[in-house]
């Protein structure tokens, strides 16, 4: 009895050192989810799901703060791709959706007041007070970010065109017409 | 000599219909009123233009040049004038336009004097440079730059070069009367090739459906007294993939993840092989390719066609018949319908085929798979086409991958055998495109984040570096001050109002003397500096810029002089 008593303590103490051993040794700092469920976000740091970026919204979704269907550049293929990450129910987007856009700006309105290179997360406008600025179209998000901070209206959003580089086959689809 | 030759797995045999387009010469195709020469006419990258609009260009003269390692420049196809540089439809199966040099021809079709050299004498990586500057690309209808794959690899010496006269999608010729009529320049172009690889041995392949174009190699190499091997391999489509040719010929089966020169073969088109002679023993680059005109016209035919002639002119020349529907560029099998003849004939137009809905009846409505493994038996790579499809179609794109959907090479085989009329290409076309554009996605996304991160660690930054001076600041403020104060006015230390940072500030009377004085400094600097700006990047400005100037600066005077109240921002943004 005794002997089955020593046995079992020795065996808990054991393995509770051994656990206790790993718990240390094999730390993992920050949450492992949040990294997938920022490479699942489009980074566009626009803040349209309030939160200050995309880091920190894929943080609130890991811990269970946010709904899932915030992101509007992400759009529903987004949703369902961290619905099916996080095991939950897509729901529909909080947001009509978009087609990608890049952002213009009108350099003849411009005034130089580079409150749009302030406001821009990914430093994708170049210029400097009192001199035109401009987007530098391939770094641009889309986010919009900008657009408000201009005194002068002179910054447009523009759906990106279809173009040979960017142009797709498209997915077959049944000419019902014809089979009919 | 009889030869061991090898077989491939899978292919079909569709009826050829090569027997209309070879019972007349290759013509030459009259000049058109108007060339639209697009810039990006091969894989790589897209060449920047080099002449500007009304510019007068001789035949040859570059207009585009190479950008980049895999790129290729682009020629005048005849001399005239540099009507526009603009977007205009490309020979794509979108209908989407493309950056295009318009040349009005004056009719004369004037050479830019042309200059031989002799390639033997020249350094190989001198001849590839020259391959680039002519614009010479792989005109079997993949338009890969030729000069990038003329280095034979490292390790293995190139054993094998073959030329690839097989030609064996349905209905094209070019090649065929190519060799019929020009095979000694393509058996010239061989040799050059094989001087650039250092190749031990030269094979000719050219399918057996084409007698009369292996006699003319044969009786070419024999006349020239070149040792290369001119071999006809059985017609069996797709024998002139140039994995498959590979295949019959030397028995090498190129891996997916390998070049072909790593297993000592390289492999070219005899069209490529013909303008790459004549780059460099005539001078001549490529302005110009034959192309099969065929199908439903009167006169079906092969033509040698400048580049950048619209379709439009080209069909003219055959004559479609009235129940023409649409036109094909490239083969029935590998091809795709041009949505608009005003598209130019490019580097890759190696033939237009005028279609009747009896030609290509629509296809019958798309069945369920059966998994019968017919696409399995027929697909020349041996890929499995059923389980490519059934991923593409739930648009499980990732697992596509996983059954090499990359190593498709969109043949055909197997549609064409599928009895279930799925169109399984297109799946394939579907899914490689989506994978594309997510990988393009995904990459912008990655940059966009190091920005942000990059952005935010130097706001970060800055605020430190902020917060840091303005401590030193404040640190000096409260040594100095403290002296000033204790020995001017000792006695009205209570008055002296301590600021949110405990430093002591001097009484509000010296303090305001003070602040004037430094304004009134501060605004007698800014006027000097003011009358002191020259206007500047005006020495560039034409007279036209320099009269608009003095209009906008004149404005700006009367506002400025007339009612300084109402010169508000908005509107002097209107004026400007």
């Amino acid at each position: 009895m005794i002997i089955a008593l020593a046995v079992m303590a020795l065996g808990a103490v054991v393995l509770g050192a051994a656990l206790g051993y790993a718990s240390i040794k094999f730390r993992v700092e920050g949450n492992p989810l949040v990294e997938k469920v920022e490479a699942i976000l489009p980074q566009t740091q626009c803040g349209q799901c309030g939160y200050p970026g995309c880091k920190p919204y894929a943080e609130a979704i890991a811990s269970g703060e946010a709904e899932i269907n915030l992101c509007p550049p992400g759009g529903m293929d987004g949703v369902r791709k961290l619905a099916d990450l996080l095991g939950r129910d897509a729901k529909p987007l909080d947001a009509e959706e978009k087609p990608k856009q890049v952002a213009i700006i009108d350099e003849q309105t411009c005034i130089g007041c580079t409150l749009c290179i302030q406001a821009c997360p990914v430093d994708a406008i170049v210029g400097a007070a009192k001199q035109m600025h401009t987007i530098v179209e391939p770094l641009c998000t889309g986010c919009e970010l900008c657009i408000k901070p201009c005194p002068v209206e002179c910054i447009v959003m523009q759906p990106i065109a279809e173009n040979l580089d960017n142009w797709k086959w498209k997915y077959p689809v049944i000419d019902i017409k014809r089979a009919a | 000599m009889l030869r061991n030759l090898f077989k491939f797995k899978g292919g079909v045999k569709p009826q050829t219909h090569k027997a209309p387009s070879v019972r007349m010469p290759i013509g030459e195709a009259p000049l058109p009123e108007r060339l639209y020469v697009p810039l990006h006419q091969s894989i790589g990258g897209i060449p920047d233009p080099v002449v500007k609009v009304g510019d007068t260009v001789l035949k040859g003269q570059r207009i585009g040049a190479a950008d980049s390692w895999v790129s290729s420049a682009v020629h005048a196809p005849t001399s005239g004038l540099v009507q526009d540089i603009a977007e205009h439809v490309a020979a794509h199966p979108s209908g989407l336009t493309t950056l295009s040099v318009v040349i009005e021809p004056d009719g004369r079709d004037e050479w830019l004097p042309r200059e031989p050299v002799d390639y033997r004498a020249l350094a190989p990586e001198r001849v590839r440079e020259m391959l680039r500057d002519a614009g010479v690309v792989g005109l079997g209808g993949a338009v890969f730059p030729s000069h990038a794959k003329l280095t034979a690899a490292k390790t293995v010496p190139v054993e094998h070069l073959v030329i690839n006269g097989a030609e064996c999608e349905p209905f094209m010729t070019c090649d065929d009367m190519l060799m019929r009529e020009r095979a000694e320049d393509i058996v010239r172009g061989g040799a050059i090739f094989r001087h650039l690889l250092q190749a031990r041995q030269v094979l000719i392949g050219i399918e057996d459906n084409k007698p009369e174009a292996v006699a003319a190699m044969k009786a070419a190499v024999a006349a020239l007294g070149e040792d290369h091997e001119v071999i006809a391999v059985p017609t069996r489509y797709p024998a002139g993939g140039a994995k498959q040719l590979i295949r019959v010929l030397t028995g090498k089966e190129v891996p997916a993840s390998k070049r072909s020169t790593e297993l000592g073969v390289q492999c070219f088109n005899v069209a490529t092989a013909y303008t790459a002679y004549r780059a460099l023993a005539h001078g001549e680059p490529v302005v110009s390719r034959i192309v099969t005109l065929t199908g439903n016209v009167e006169e079906p035919r092969n033509w040698e066609v400048r580049l950048g002639t619209p379709m439009r002119d080209l069909v003219a020349l055959g004559r479609a018949k009235a129940d023409t529907a649409r036109f094909l560029m490239g083969g029935p099998m590998m091809g795709f319908e041009i949505p608009d003849l005003a598209a130019p004939v490019v580097k890759a137009t190696n033939c237009l085929i005028a279609g009747t809905p009896a030609m290509f009846p629509a296809p019958p409505p798309e069945m369920p798979c059966i998994r019968c493994g017919s696409c399995a038996e027929a697909c020349p790579h041996e890929l499995q086409p059923f389980e490519m499809y059934w991923f593409a179609r739930a648009r499980n794109f990732g697992k596509t991958q996983e059954y090499n959907i990359f190593d498709c090479i969109e043949c055909g085989c197997c549609g064409y055998v599928c009895p279930s009329h799925i169109p399984l290409v297109q799946y394939f076309r579907f899914a490689k495109s989506e994978i594309w554009a997510r990988e393009r996605e995904k990459q912008a996304a990655d940059a966009a984040k190091a920005r942000f991160e990059w952005r935010n660690a130097r706001e970060e930054r800055e605020q430190a570096e902020k917060a840091e001076r303005l401590a030193k600041a404040a640190a000096a403020r409260a040594a100095k001050p403290a002296v000033t104060v204790s020995a001017a006015v000792p006695d009205s230390a209570a008055a002296s109002v301590p600021s949110a940072d405990g430093v002591a500030l001097p009484p509000s009377t010296d303090a305001d003397a003070a602040k004037r004085a430094t304004i009134a400094a501060a605004m007698e600097r800014a006027r000097a500096q003011r009358e002191a700006v020259q206007p500047k990047n005006t020495e560039p400005a034409t007279a036209g810029q320099r009269r608009e100037i003095a209009a906008v600066e004149a404005r700006r005077a009367a506002v400025v002089a007339g009612t300084p109240e109402q010169a508000d921002a908005p509107k002097r943004v209107e004026d400007a």
